[in-house]
């Protein structure tokens, strides 16, 4: 609850700079407009205002400001007509519809939730690989980091184009981005992880005699909690990311990624926009459920940070 | 390739396994054991012998650095002699730690926060294969030898450093192995609760007529609770000095006013300052 008044104050802050920046972004749109509509403009020609920046152009035309926040088709929509847009297509339209950003929303979440799936089982195999073995631990790792260096929206047209050329399309191929995108941070800190017991402990079960494979389930794994949800935080955003680059390349008609493309195609800034900011709230949504689920768990386990 | 001295250590082992049978538990002859650092070799213990009979309660004391350590180490099996002997129950140490031969009670209690104090006495009982009937029993009677009954449902977190250091005896007592090594278990604790829980320890031994290792700083800590006390000196770490304690094997507080208790710390004391001599 203490951190409620910075986020507050952090969000009134952007929101703040957003609405400061609307007017100059769209003025000259807004006066080529305005002229149309034989309202008074200064400088009187559009060659004219090019020679103005758009702040410049503001404070010429104050009387057109009002005009820069409800233009139609602007380069920054202000704040409240991006919450109009999302209010909606997505509280005013069935879930079924083409045009509910939910419907959009689900289809990019499916192949994040797969892909996150398939990404954090791969990343903890890898990670108990690396841990119990020597050899793995050499080869695995280097890999797992040039990996991450590729560029996905270069990396991700290819693997998309490859799948599709063997048949497969839809869900899997996006899938495959977001767990190729989920597994780094996984196997990272599952790798620090199960290697968090100290010496003492590794030893109390030496003197157990207590197996490989019971040292693994009765303390290394349990110990990697922490670790593992803060990977898992990182992972499930990344995913979402995936999954939207995914969407992008490839002509997709539906998702996220897919909207935020037409949208700029099509000349309604407004569908991105709210695409944009529909997949943030996604993101911080999954985020915050993983949050959750840590605070709990870690709080069963006596674990809690403190 | 064994060395001449391994194999003739093989030859030597059938006697000492007699010499284990009649009544010494543990047995190290010629024990030396070098650690090998970036700083180069680091000789942490030098011409060790000691034999431990069954139910002694022995005390290892001696500066820090002096291999205290490293010996109880040794006789766990969690460290290997460069050279020298040591047999525990007529067995290699590491024979003896795949045969459970001992409990091992660290400096820090390190009982698993996700596990209740039940579960975490639990923890070497399931990895032995215990049946559930049994683990449970065996939990609620160690749980009564540590004074902790009732306790088995709580959490680590909800037990005070002193209570926790008892559960975690618990837990080395809960395999009822014949040998019990402990590394300074009190070490952390304030006076008051150390003296409670030496009482509580003696208790313990006496019932459970266990054969103890213990590793402590304090002098008096040491002569109250043990049969034979064996005094360390540093660089190279060896026994300076091993005293059979004339004390009853009852011992109630008030026996550390005694002449004999202050005759034997004195020893004590001077074992500890010869080992000093040479580099204060
Ligand atoms: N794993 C190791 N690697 C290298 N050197 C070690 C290792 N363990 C112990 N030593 C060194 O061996 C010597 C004896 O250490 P040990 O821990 O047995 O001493 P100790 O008597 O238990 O001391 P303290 O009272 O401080 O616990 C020290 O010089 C120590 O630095
Ligand atoms: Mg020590």
């Amino acid at each position: 609850m203490k951190s409620i008044l910075p986020v507050l104050t952090v969000i009134a802050a952007i929101l703040l700079f957003w609405v400061v920046c609307v007017p100059p972004m769209n003025m000259h749109l807004v006066a080529d407009q305005a002229q149309r509509d034989e309202l008074v403009v200064t400088p009187e020609t559009p060659a004219a205002r090019q020679e103005v920046s758009g702040a410049g152009l503001a404070l010429r035309n104050t009387h057109l400001i009002p005009l820069a926040y409800t233009f139609v088709r602007p380069r920054l929509p202000s704040p409240h007509q991006v919450a109009g847009e999302m209010y909606k297509t997505i509280i005013g339209q069935k879930i079924t519809s083409k045009r509910s950003l939910v419907y959009h929303g689900w289809v990019t979440l499916a192949p994040t939730l797969l892909g996150f799936l398939i990404g954090t089982s791969l990343g903890i195999l890898l990670a108990v690989g690396i841990v119990y073995s020597r050899v793995m631990d050499k080869s695995v790792m280097p890999w797992a980091i040039v990996s991450q260096t590729i560029p996905i929206l270069a990396l991700a047209p290819m693997i998309i184009v490859v799948l599709g050329s063997m048949g497969i399309q839809g869900l899997f191929p996006k899938s495959i981005i977001a767990a190729y995108l989920s597994f780094f941070p996984v196997v990272v800190g599952m790798v620090k992880g199960l290697r968090s017991p100290d010496a003492m402990q590794l030893d109390l079960l030496r003197t157990y005699n207590a197996s490989k494979s019971q040292g693994f389930w009765a303390l290394r794994l349990p110990a990697s909690a922490p670790y593992l949800f803060a990977s898992l935080k990182i992972g499930i955003s990344a995913s979402l990311v995936g999954t939207i680059v995914a969407e992008l390349p490839t002509g997709a008609r539906a998702g996220f990624g897919a909207r935020m493309l037409v949208g700029d195609q099509y000349g309604q800034p407004l569908v991105s926009w709210a695409a944009l900011f529909a997949a943030a709230l996604t993101a911080a949504a999954l985020v915050g459920l993983f949050s959750v689920i840590e605070r709990i768990t870690l709080k069963r386990m006596g674990m809690a940070a403190t | 390739m064994p060395t001449v001295a391994e194999l003739a250590a093989k030859q030597l082992a059938p006697a000492s396994r007699a010499a284990a049978a009649t009544s010494a538990v543990i047995t190290a002859r010629n024990l030396d054991l070098t650690f090998q650092t970036n700083d180069g070799p680091v000789h942490a213990l030098k011409d060790v012998n000691l034999d431990i009979n069954k139910g002694d309660f022995v005390s290892f004391i001696g500066p820090s650095g002096c291999g205290k350590t490293t010996f109880l180490r040794c006789i766990a099996g969690l460290e290997t002699p460069t050279a020298g002997d040591i047999a525990v129950n007529g067995m290699t140490p590491d024979e003896a730690r795949r045969a459970r031969a001992y409990g091992y009670v660290f400096q820090a209690a390190g009982l698993y926060p996700w596990r209740t104090i039940g579960g975490n006495i639990r923890l070497p009982l399931e990895i032995m294969g215990f049946d559930k009937a049994e683990q449970t029993k065996r939990v609620e009677r160690v749980l009564d030898l540590v004074d902790l009954n009732g306790f088995d449902r709580k959490y680590p977190w909800q037990l005070s450093g002193g209570m926790q250091q008892r559960a975690s005896i618990a837990r080395a007592l809960a395999f009822d192995a014949d040998i019990l090594l402990m590394d300074e278990p009190f070490g952390a604790l304030d006076e008051i609760v150390r003296d409670h829980l030496n009482e509580q320890l003696l208790k313990l031994w006496a019932r459970t007529e266990k054969t103890i290792g213990f590793v402590t700083h304090s002098i008096p800590e040491a002569v109250y609770l043990s049969t034979k006390i064996v005094v360390m000196s540093p660089r190279p770490g060896r026994i300076s000095d091993v005293i059979d304690s004339p004390l009853p094997r009852e011992r109630p507080l008030e026996i550390r006013d005694s002449p004999e208790f202050i005759e034997i710390a004195h020893r004590v004391r001077d074992g500890l300052r010869a080992g000093h001599s040479d580099d204060v």
